[in-house]
């Protein structure tokens, strides 16, 4: 899909990451199409997280570029990178545990040149996919199910009107029926023509959702395939992730 | 010894008077120190300028209101400037180079204040003069002023936390600083706004409380002492609980001044805070942590 529009949306580009000594990302290169999903696959450990972290602003890399619609973003502070359409979806989740459903959406929606029908909108949309939020939206957040926190986390990123999501193991912890309802926010964000960058341990589940897969170990990338080469030959799902 | 109702309901208006002005400063040290982890050692000499600008503008204008105002922007300001000065490249660090950037500001602004108003104590002429009758005594007026206005500058600061875009900014930061940025939130303005409120609130404390005792340099010590005991007793960084802690502890200590001096009350203030470290270090009022 990428490969046809003249520039990605989301390139990353040779990134080096340090935590104390330890070299986490050793040169990581990947790029996200509009309205893609690409799925990031690799043991625990690999720095999966971290280049999501590193997109999201909140890890500066020491070498390498992150470039967002051809702007250079790498030492962007967190809080522009999110308002030019960034996503972020914690593995952790990071609900506002004292702020209420409502106001954990708000924290997205209360930027400057939002009317408030335009923010009525963007709501009622969120309400209407995860209805169990409306619902609950003068809860507390901490009060919320695993799996409604999740949503919750979902919702939230959605506030942002981004143009791509970082979704950070989003099934992880959670009961067979809401991982199946993860996926389907998944496909809705495809249809919506948000790009997702998705990490994840669930592996069949990544090969459904993703249109193309990179595989990283140590740090850097060691294979990047459609995802329905990987679907028919998973030979090299085998030797990188040994399932 | 007996105590006579009448005294007892004496008191009881003393220590929520004094509590309100606790509160007020109180809870500018603990909005800070919730959402920056920063104590504020310099909390009491920012509560002593508010009170020599409220002097100054007082003898300039003759009007107090305009001086409080006045006071509580012109602190704000200087607690911006120090926070971004001083506190903003400590950020992240070891508590300990906070607490001694803090200490080392508060001796700066002290002995700033002695050098430049002198060790004469100034006055503020208080805006309501009257009394009332409360049985056997003559009770001023100002002082229940002073304890409504207190409610209502820290019920304001309630309803902009609960209700405002900018509240729910300082509530989200102060919950999780990391995702309130990839929220898109500006963490390091909301930082310095709220060092900025809460400087204010001390200013304007400073101001109001002026007419009571007379201004001098020193005068942020006392307060600065009990605004961190209720900030401990109430539990770091929680807003309900030290308003509830500073009534409490001022409720005990006019209590305690029946029987003995007030200088001696102030035992009882120590005492609390030590029971409620050994006992629930946590604070006293707030939920038992899960």
């Amino acid at each position: 899909m990428s490969s046809h529009s003249a520039e990605p949306l989301l390139e990353v580009e040779e990134i080096h990451t340090y935590y104390g000594k330890s070299h986490i990302l050793d040169g990581v290169s990947l790029e996200v199409g509009r309205g893609e999903v690409v799925g990031l696959l690799g043991r625990n450990g690999v720095g999966k997280s971290t280049t999501l972290k590193a997109v999201a602003g909140l890890v500066h890399p020491s070498r390498g570029a992150v470039r967002f619609e051809g702007r250079p973003i790498t030492r962007l502070p967190a809080h522009r990178v999110a308002r030019l359409g960034i996503g972020y979806v914690p593995e952790d989740r990071r609900i506002f545990r004292l702020l209420t459903v409502a106001e954990n959406l708000r924290t997205g929606l209360d930027r400057h040149g939002v009317t408030a029908a335009r923010k009525k909108d963007l709501l009622e949309k969120v309400y209407a996919y995860f209805p169990v939020l409306a619902e609950r939206r003068s809860q507390a957040g901490g009060t919320l199910s695993g799996g409604e926190q999740q949503m919750l986390a979902i919702a939230r990123a959605m506030m942002l009107e981004p143009k791509i999501i970082l979704l950070d193991e989003p099934t992880e912890g959670l009961m067979p029926r809401m991982v199946s309802q993860i996926r389907e926010i998944i496909d809705v964000l495809h249809r919506e023509s948000v790009a997702v960058l998705l990490v994840e341990q669930n592996v069949p589940l990544t090969l459904e959702a993703s249109q193309r897969i990179y595989i990283l170990e140590k740090g850097v990338v060691r294979h990047h395939a459609p995802a329905a080469e990987l679907q028919v030959n998973d030979a090299v799902i085998h030797q990188y992730l040994g399932v | 010894m007996e105590i006579a109702f009448d005294q007892l309901l004496i008191q009881t208006i003393n220590g929520i008077v004094t509590g309100m002005i606790l509160a007020l400063v109180a809870s500018g040290l603990t909005l800070i120190f919730g959402i920056m982890d920063v104590v504020n050692f310099a909390h009491g000499e920012l509560f002593m300028l508010g009170a020599y600008v409220g002097v100054i503008v007082l003898a300039a204008t003759g009007d107090f209101w305009i001086a409080l105002i006045a006071a509580s922007l012109i602190i704000a300001l200087l607690g911006a400037a120090i926070y971004l000065m001083t506190l903003r490249p400590l950020l992240g660090r070891d508590p300990l180079t906070t607490i001694l950037a803090t200490f080392g500001v508060s001796l700066v602004l002290q002995n700033y204040a002695l050098w430049q108003f002198g060790p004469v104590a100034r006055k503020i002429q208080e805006p309501v003069t009257g009394h009332f009758t409360l049985f056997y005594l003559e009770y001023p007026w100002y002082r229940l002023v002073i304890a409504l206005l207190s409610a209502a500058i820290i019920g304001g600061l309630w309803l902009f936390l609960k209700f405002g875009t900018y509240g729910i900014w300082i509530r989200a930061t102060t919950q999780d600083r990391v995702m309130a940025q990839a929220m898109g939130i500006p963490v390091p303005w909301v930082l310095t706004v709220v060092f900025a409120i809460g400087a204010g609130m001390a200013g304007a404390s400073g101001v109001l409380f002026g007419p009571l005792v007379g201004v001098n340099h020193a005068m942020g010590l006392d307060w600065i002492l009990k605004a961190f005991i209720v900030v401990v007793v109430g539990g770091m960084g929680n807003l309900a609980g030290s308003i509830a802690a500073s009534i409490f502890i001022s409720l005990l200590e006019a209590y305690a001044s029946l029987w003995v001096s007030p200088a001696q009350a102030i035992i009882v203030s120590f005492v609390v805070l030590i029971l409620t470290l050994l006992f629930r270090p946590t604070g006293l009022f707030v939920p038992t942590p899960k």
